[in-house]
């Protein structure tokens, strides 16, 4: 492979480091050639979380070019749309959580929210796939990630990465009760 | 996967995909650096926490946390006049704080070895500037690294190290915060475990006292010193040429992450220019750069943020009389924000537009997407936050006319809608200096500054005991959460020292403290004490809750509780989303507001913002 970009967004808290070192071990597992790098800024304070990653054999920096992303995963319905248009190459794909945690803007009654029409709009313009993941019957929020990941697995996202090597992944990041109840979502999803 | 503080002190070598900040730890290890210190600040905290992973019986140097970056940087300098190599890291803008001892750590003879570790921070991702610390490096004469990536931070740590103890001087690693953060796998070498801290200082290895015409000649040592380091950056290799079969007379010189966006343009480039990448970027390797540029009939320098390497280059090709067009920043824009993979290709194709094809060209704009403009996501405090509660009591008290000061920390983000609190913001520890000179023949309006606890400790001391000592007239507010919190709950000195004991032992008269979840309290305090003249203050105190949360999520029987808002008696006033503006609350299309149970701590600290007592906690039940 020469070059896969995955471009991951959300805001800070809801696990995007986890869902990115899985996806990176994933990839790894795999035998790709492999890199990523966090952007948090003060993103624990619920701003903006991008992760990258980039597999294949004829990538150097961890960053991307602006529109040269195969895969953007959106952990909330704003961030996915706002990865979308700045990320996404023409004829990606994208996997998204359409739940909302509503940006301040929207809850001082300043801005509209995006919608799902929104983000089905901007993937027709962009010829691209789009998955929208359900989460309502998660009751631990933690575990969200996990059901991107499961869904990447199920759908082959990322080219030669199979189900086993998220699993590995998995199995190198996290032990004990967290690992079974991580590993349960991601099969429930990859299924 | 080993726990990573097992991995790092393994002795047998291994593959792992770690984070620059961790790899860095590694090189540590197999450099038997024996000191190490620091104050948290981002691009730099992973590699504390990738060291307070290594199991305490088999912690393989020292480190400490120091109260500052001048006082780590000391610190550090102590330990390796002693004869152990040591290193210091910070953030950019800490190098500020330690300049005064940092300027002067070119002059001494350094038995030990000294490695300085800065995160710099081109774009400003996490920081109240984006200087470029390469300016001060020139000025303080020190060697200075440049890793691209997490493999390059750990390979240069070790020449760094390396010739720190062959030289006995300080070597400069500068990181910048997406090496720092990037993850890859790396293979680390093996390395024998061998302990032992020296104590073999002596006066006769100096001189050590920069005064009258020794300053001068520590000086004169000094620059030897740089030129001897010269032949060791040839034989170590770190700077790196890649010739091409066709270059059409073109070559770039860069650094740094930058080289790494290069690559990547380049990927796509119809043809492919020399390259030259410097891993030393000061001194300079005079030879090589020259015999580059004579090599190529233009030379492009990409460099992120100031002219440095430009202006050297320049310099050099100037006293050749090379006739090789250099070609380094065109516009204001050249100077401002990291040169990531869109801004070096956007130069790339400025300075030699056949270079790239057609297409793109094109990716270069952005997609015409449907005219949808997604809401801005700044940063926020955390739900539950004690700081949002203070802002929303202490906004009570407060005349429209008072000035607020703010500081850094997590309590900076009261300059935000809806709490505006907080109107100017300078660096750490400022705010009772500037707050001190707005209060000057000011006799109408108030003036309060805001202070961390950390940052109390780490800055605020001086400004605040010079209001005592000139008997200006503030009230200073401090914002205590027990934590640094802003860089990831590192410990700090407030552990030890209680700041009330500290300031009543300093002579402070009006010296009050509550909870800030009692907000009708804060306010009543906070008024009470714009009434007194002369200096005042407030401890507004709540445990961070997202480290106070977390610790309660690891206990057994846990149960997450929420609040909820009655529709039968909320009104719709809206002050809970719009005034106290805790992002747990959803507002809904129908004006109705709503609870996002994802983010909602259930720690009611928002009840009392509700005018008609609508919130109420959710039964447990459920």
């Amino acid at each position: 492979m020469k070059e896969y970009n995955i471009y991951i967004t959300g805001v800070g808290g809801q696990g995007i480091g986890l869902l990115s070192q899985t996806l990176l071990r994933g990839a790894d597992h795999a035998g790709l050639e492999v890199m990523a790098v966090d952007t948090h800024g003060l993103a624990q304070r619920g701003g903006v979380v991008v992760s990258r990653i980039r597999c294949g054999s004829s990538v150097f920096s961890p960053l991307t070019l602006s529109h040269h992303c195969d895969l953007v995963l959106g952990m909330e319905i704003h961030e996915a749309l706002r990865g979308l248009e700045t990320a996404l190459k023409k004829g990606g794909t994208l996997v998204y959580m359409a739940l909302a945690w509503q940006p301040l803007p929207v809850r001082l009654g300043q801005c509209q929210a995006v919608t799902p029409e929104n983000i089905s709009n901007a993937c027709t313009q962009l010829a691209a796939r789009s998955l929208s993941v359900q989460t309502s019957g998660l009751a631990d929020a933690r575990m969200h990630n996990m059901a991107l990941v499961g869904t990447v697995a199920k759908h082959d996202l990322i080219p030669g990465v199979a189900k086993a090597d998220y699993t590995r992944a998995l199995k190198d990041l996290l032990t004990g009760d967290l690992l079974v109840q991580n590993l349960d979502v991601f099969n429930r999803y990859a299924r | 996967m080993k726990k990573l503080g097992e991995l790092l002190v393994q002795e047998d070598s291994f593959e792992e995909i770690l984070m620059g900040n961790q790899a860095l730890v590694r090189a540590m290890v197999e450099t038997k650096t024996l000191v190490v210190t620091s104050y948290p600040g981002s691009p730099t905290p992973e590699i504390a926490s990738a060291i307070q992973d290594i199991p305490q019986d088999r912690q393989p140097f020292y480190f400490e946390f120091s109260v500052n970056e001048k006082v780590a940087t000391e610190v550090a300098f102590g330990a390796a006049i002693n004869g152990n190599l040591a290193c210091v890291f910070y953030k950019s803008v800490g190098l500020n704080v330690a300049l005064d001892s940092f300027v002067q750590l070119g002059l001494f003879n350094i038995i030990g070895g000294m490695v300085v570790v800065i995160g710099d921070d081109p774009g400003a991702n996490s920081s109240q500037n984006e200087q470029d610390n390469r300016n001060i490096y020139r000025m303080a004469k020190v060697t200075v690294m440049e890793p691209a990536s997490p493999e390059e931070a750990y390979a240069y740590y070790k020449q760094a190290a390396h010739l720190a103890a062959a030289h006995k001087t300080v070597v400069v690693l500068r990181l910048t915060t997406h090496v720092c953060h990037a993850r890859q796998k790396i293979k680390f070498a093996g390395y024998q475990k061998e302990k032992g801290y020296k104590t073999e200082f002596n006066k006769e290895n100096g001189p050590y006292i920069p005064l009258t015409v020794l300053a001068l000649e520590m000086k004169r040592l000094a620059m030897e010193r740089t030129g001897r380091i010269l032949p060791f950056i040839r034989k170590a290799k770190l700077n790196r040429e890649i010739k091409s079969a066709d270059s059409q007379g073109k070559g770039i010189i860069t650094s740094g992450l930058t080289w790494l966006a290069v690559m990547d343009v380049l990927e796509r480039s119809t043809y492919r220019p020399n390259l030259l990448k410097l891993g030393v970027t000061n001194p300079l390797e005079r030879e090589g750069i020259l015999s580059f540029l004579r090599s190529n009939d233009q030379v492009l320098i990409l460099e992120e943020l100031d002219d440095i390497l430009e202006n050297q280059i320049k310099a050099m090709a100037y006293d050749q009389g090379l006739t090789t067009t250099i070609i380094g920043k065109t516009s204001d824009k050249d100077f401002i924000g990291e040169f990531t993979p869109d801004k070096t290709l956007e130069k790339i194709l400025a300075t030699w537009p056949e270079m790239m094809p057609g297409e793109i060209k094109e990716l270069g704009q952005k997609e015409k997407l449907p005219a949808v403009t997604v809401p801005d996501r700044p940063a926020q405090m955390c739900p539950g936050c004690g700081h949002r509660s203070a802002f929303f009591a202490i906004k009570k008290a407060l005349g429209n006319d008072d000035i607020t000061v703010a500081d850094i920390g997590c309590h900076t983000l009261g300059y935000m809608p809806p709490y505006e609190v907080g109107e100017v913001l300078m660096c750490m520890g400022a705010s009772p200096g500037i707050a001190a000179g707005l209060s000057l023949n000011n006799e109408k309006k108030k003036v309060v500054a805001f202070l961390g606890d950390s940052t109390f400790f780490h800055a605020g001391l001086p400004g605040l005991i010079n209001t005592i000592f000139n008997h200006h007239n503030i009230t200073l507010i401090i914002m205590e959460n027990g934590t640094t919190a802003m860089t990831g709950h590192q410990d700090h000195a407030g552990g030890t020292i209680k700041i009330e004991t500290l300031l009543k032992g300093l002579g402070i008269e009006s010296v009050l403290a509550c909870d800030t979840y009692s907000q009708e309290k804060l306010t009543g305090l906070v008024k009470h004490s714009l009434e007194i003249d002369g200096l005042s203050v407030v401890i507004a105190r709540h445990p961070c809750m997202l480290k106070f949360t977390r610790s309660q999520r690891k206990k057994p029987g846990y149960v997450q509780k929420h609040i909820t808002i009655d529709p039968a008696i909320c009104t719709q006033a809206h002050v809970c989303v719009e005034a106290f503006g805790c992002p747990s609350f959803v507002r809904n299309l129908d004006g109705s507001v709503g609870v996002n149970a994802d983010l909602c701590l259930g720690d009611g600290s928002c009840r009392p913002s509700c005018p008609e007592k609508a919130i109420g906690f959710e039964k447990e039940e459920r």
